[in-house]
């Protein structure tokens, strides 16, 4: 059984090494992944300067939203009841867009305003990103910004 | 009165579901064969319960009966037929009922074929499919009763999810759920094995056909939803990472790892404890799913039908059953070690290398698709993971399950011929140098890039690797006996793997993507296509009005299609785009129309020109199809007559394996 316990040896060494490697890079890609959302408030505060790109969320400002006559580009507010942060964004908007509306951007600071690469917006009349309405809860509160129905019916 | 006929027989079945469970179970344990006896009718008749309150549902629906609150919340007047008819499982408690539904359709069929497995297992597995049907009776009947009333009735009701309306999602929950709920077929065979003691191979045979099916049905499903949300959303991608997806993935990736170990398992007795652990998990993970999708834990883009309320049950319920289930593996497995010896170069080295990777990436997908609702949970801060890390990850991981492929086949159960492996690998590397460059250089029209060349690479080096083997058995094997279906279905599984791989980095690679403003008469070229749009006008259809775009897609000035991409307004003001897509083997073209921009008549229009798209469902659709093929190997119908013919073979069961069979591919 000699030669055979070896092979059982060398096949465990090559499991645990295989195993290793994948979870080193498992939790490499997740530290470089992760992707934080956070509200205008929180960006102004300097939370965003550790991240490369983030995920800024909040409702679009009313009034704010403003097409460029000859491209795709649009720039908008996104205000959390607090504060309010401007949107450059080139490209199509989702069909939920509109002002008054919960939208999540993935993007980056450049000089005060947020230039984001991906605006998405809540799915359906009565959905609304969970870890969004936890996010901007508290500013609700205080300023009773009027919020879509968040829970879906039952 | 008939919605509350639908609420006694989905109570009556729950009453059955129970009978199912306890007795055969206490009947295996006393050995009383009366007992045991039982199992079968209380199958039969939770089956017809169930149905009962099945078609009493999809009868409110169909006559809009809006006193029932789930009807009047998912459907209304205007609602063509065929979407009231699949609007039952367009939220949360109508797709549970779908859940037991076909739950029992396994049941049923495990009820029937089964008549040759000795009393007490069958008796045990049956139980713990009946243990599964209470779980999730009990929770349609105590938190999600899909007959509720609501009064006054309303007069008309709200709206189907828009985003429903579509002939995919007709028929890709049913088709996911068949897999999902396949699983628990081998859950319970392993489970029945488990409680049973009885460790010889015989149990996995049994369950190999219902896992392949399981795993076929899974594949399609996958496909589906992959395909509809391709043409559905509007985004033009075929996968998203999204944790829903993710969600029915994981299932998918254990099952693609059980069906192989269970093939070492029953062939060479090997992996058993392995096998067992793998049957466990991919019900779990199929569990989870359900959990994940139904809980309103997800912050997904598309998790429909949610109530987080809800969620704690099934929580509970998954608890129960992974914990129960590793419980009992624990104190049963160790017993299980056994099988025959193999060398460090053999086909069981291979399928053991190519499951550690499966389960692998599946641990990266679980983790992170956790990740951000555990982070949330212990206030880790809100974050969210996406492509950037599945992608790469999900390659790294599956490159050496691609880089074996070729060998599997040819490598001998317990020894292989090192001689051969080298013979066959140099042939595949150089078909694939040469055959996978010239075809990633015609699929570009000139210089490819790197996931073009990978593309071509990876899916020549597998196509040789099938081929090679096809040609062998085709030169070696007389006629007739050249391809039984398990290894035909094994060459076409592999052959899918080929054909997918080519698609999605081929699409990936040469997807051209543009978003354009366009007036009338305005052109835009993307991928050697010329765009023309004609400007938008009003179309209405049944429950809906929308804004239509025509656009006239010329090459080299020959018109090639016109497309209408529409707009669409359902009550309620929900706006969902509907992007018009001219398929084609080798390419689509892909429009979705944006935003109205100003007075001029000016659009916003995404244009796509996406390169072998349809590869990568044709890819899943062959996995599922080696699954089912898989089914019809006549060495399976000792658990599952297929046909008359082996009705007329009582005593098919007693047959050792034939050495063709056990030797199959060797």
């Amino acid at each position: 059984m000699r030669p055979l316990r070896r092979r059982r040896i060398v096949l465990i060494g090559l499991i645990l090494g295989a195993v290793a490697i994948a979870t080193s890079a498992m939790v490499y890609g997740l530290s470089q992944n992760m992707s934080y959302l956070l509200t205008p408030s929180q960006v102004l505060a300097g939370k965003a300067a550790d991240y490369r790109s983030f995920r800024l969320g909040g409702m679009v400002a009313p009034g704010s939203i403003a097409h460029d006559p000859h491209s795709l580009q649009v720039d908008f507010t996104v205000t959390d009841g607090d504060h309010t942060l401007p949107v450059l964004y080139t490209g199509i908007l989702p069909d939920l867009f509109r002002a008054n509306q919960a939208v999540i951007a993935t993007g980056h600071m450049q000089g005060g305003v947020f230039v984001a690469s991906e605006v998405l917006a809540k799915h359906d009349a009565t959905y609304m990103p969970r870890e969004l309405q936890q996010a901007m809860a508290q500013a609700h509160a205080k300023h009773h910004v009027v919020m879509p129905a968040s829970e879906p019916t039952p | 009165m008939i919605p509350e006929l639908g609420q006694m027989a989905l109570i009556l079945a729950l009453l059955l579901a129970s009978v199912q469970a306890l007795f055969p179970l206490l009947g295996a344990w006393r050995g009383s064969s009366a007992l045991m006896r039982m199992a079968r009718p209380a199958v039969a008749g939770q089956f017809v319960f169930v149905v009962l309150a099945y078609a009493v549902l999809t009868h409110a629906f169909l006559v809009n009966d809006f006193s029932v609150r789930y009807v009047a919340e998912n459907s209304n007047l205007t609602l063509p037929w065929y979407y009231r008819f699949s609007a039952v499982w367009g939220a949360h408690a109508g797709s549970l009922l779908l859940w037991v539904l076909i739950l029992n359709v396994w049941t049923l069929a495990v009820a029937m074929f089964s008549r040759r497995l000795p009393e007490a297992f069958v008796a045990r597995v049956l139980g713990v499919m009946g243990l599964v049907s209470v779980g999730f009776l009990a929770f349609s009947v105590l938190t999600s009763n899909p007959f509720v009333r609501v009064l006054p009735a309303p007069a008309n009701g709200m709206d189907l999810n828009p985003v429903l309306q579509d002939p995919g999602l007709v028929i890709h929950p049913p088709m996911l759920y068949m897999g999902y709920v396949g699983f628990s077929v081998a859950f319970a065979f392993a489970i029945a094995a488990l409680l049973g003691g009885a460790f010889d191979n015989l149990w996995v045979r049994w369950a190999r056909p219902w896992t392949n099916a399981a795993f076929g049905f899974l594949s399609a499903g996958i496909v589906l939803g992959s395909w509809w949300s391709y043409a559905e959303l509007g985004w033009g991608g075929w996968w998203f990472w999204d944790p829903v997806e993710n969600a029915s993935f994981m299932p998918w990736l254990v099952g693609a790892a059980l069906i192989h170990a269970q093939a070492v398992t029953e062939k060479r007795g090997g992996l058993r404890a392995w096998t067992l652990l793998l049957s466990i998990f991919a019900f779990s993970l199929s569990l989870l799913g359900t959990f994940l999708v139904r809980s309103g834990l997800l912050t997904s883009v598309h998790a429909f039908a949610s109530d987080p309320r809800r969620g704690m049950f099934i929580l509970m319920l998954l608890g129960l059953a992974v914990g129960a289930s590793l419980l009992l593996y624990a104190l049963r497995a160790p017993k299980v070690v056994g099988g025959k010896p193999f060398a460090l170069a053999s086909r069981e080295t291979l399928i053991v290398v190519g499951n550690l990777m499966l389960v692998v990436a599946t641990a990266m997908v679980l983790i992170g698709t956790l990740y951000p609702i555990v982070g949330d949970a212990l206030n880790l801060g809100r974050v969210s993971i996406g492509p950037p890390y599945f992608g790469p990850l999900f390659i790294v991981l599956m490159a050496p399950v691609v880089l074996l492929l070729p060998f599997g086949p040819f490598a001998r159960w317990g020894h292989a011929d090192l001689r051969e492996w080298k013979r066959i690998g140099l042939i595949a590397a150089l078909a694939s140098v040469i055959g996978g460059s010239l075809f990633a250089w015609a699929a570009s029209g000139g210089m490819p890039g790197w996931q073009a060349w990978l593309g071509g690479l990876s899916s020549a080096w597998v196509f040789a690797g099938v081929a090679l083997y096809a040609r062998k058995r085709w030169v070696s094997v007389p006629a007739g006996r050249r391809f039984p279906a398990e290894m035909a279905g094994m060459l076409l599984g592999h052959l899918g793997v080929g054909i997918f791989l080519a698609g999605a980095l081929l699409t990936n690679s040469l997807s051209v993507e543009r978003d354009v403003r366009l007036a009338p008469g305005q052109t835009a070229v993307v991928g050697g296509y010329t765009f023309r749009f004609e400007g938008v006008t009003d179309v209405r259809g049944p429950n809906w009005i929308a804004h239509q775009g025509t656009l006239v897609v010329t090459r080299d000035h020959q018109q090639v299609t016109v497309l209408h991409p529409q707009k669409r307004e359902y009550s309620g003001d929900i706006v969902q785009t509907k992007a018009a897509v001219s398929a084609g083997l080798f390419r689509d073209l892909y429009v979705a129309l944006g935003e109205s921009l100003g007075a001029h008549g000016a659009w916003a229009l995404r244009l796509y020109d996406k390169p072998f798209v349809r590869w990568v469902w044709l890819g899943g659709l062959f996995m599922a199809l080696g699954g089912f093929v898989t089914l019809l190997d006549r060495r399976f119908r000792v658990a599952v007559p297929q046909t008359d013919e082996s009705m007329s073979t009582p005593t098919a069961d007693a047959q050792p394996i034939t050495p063709r069979a056990r030797e199959a591919g060797a």
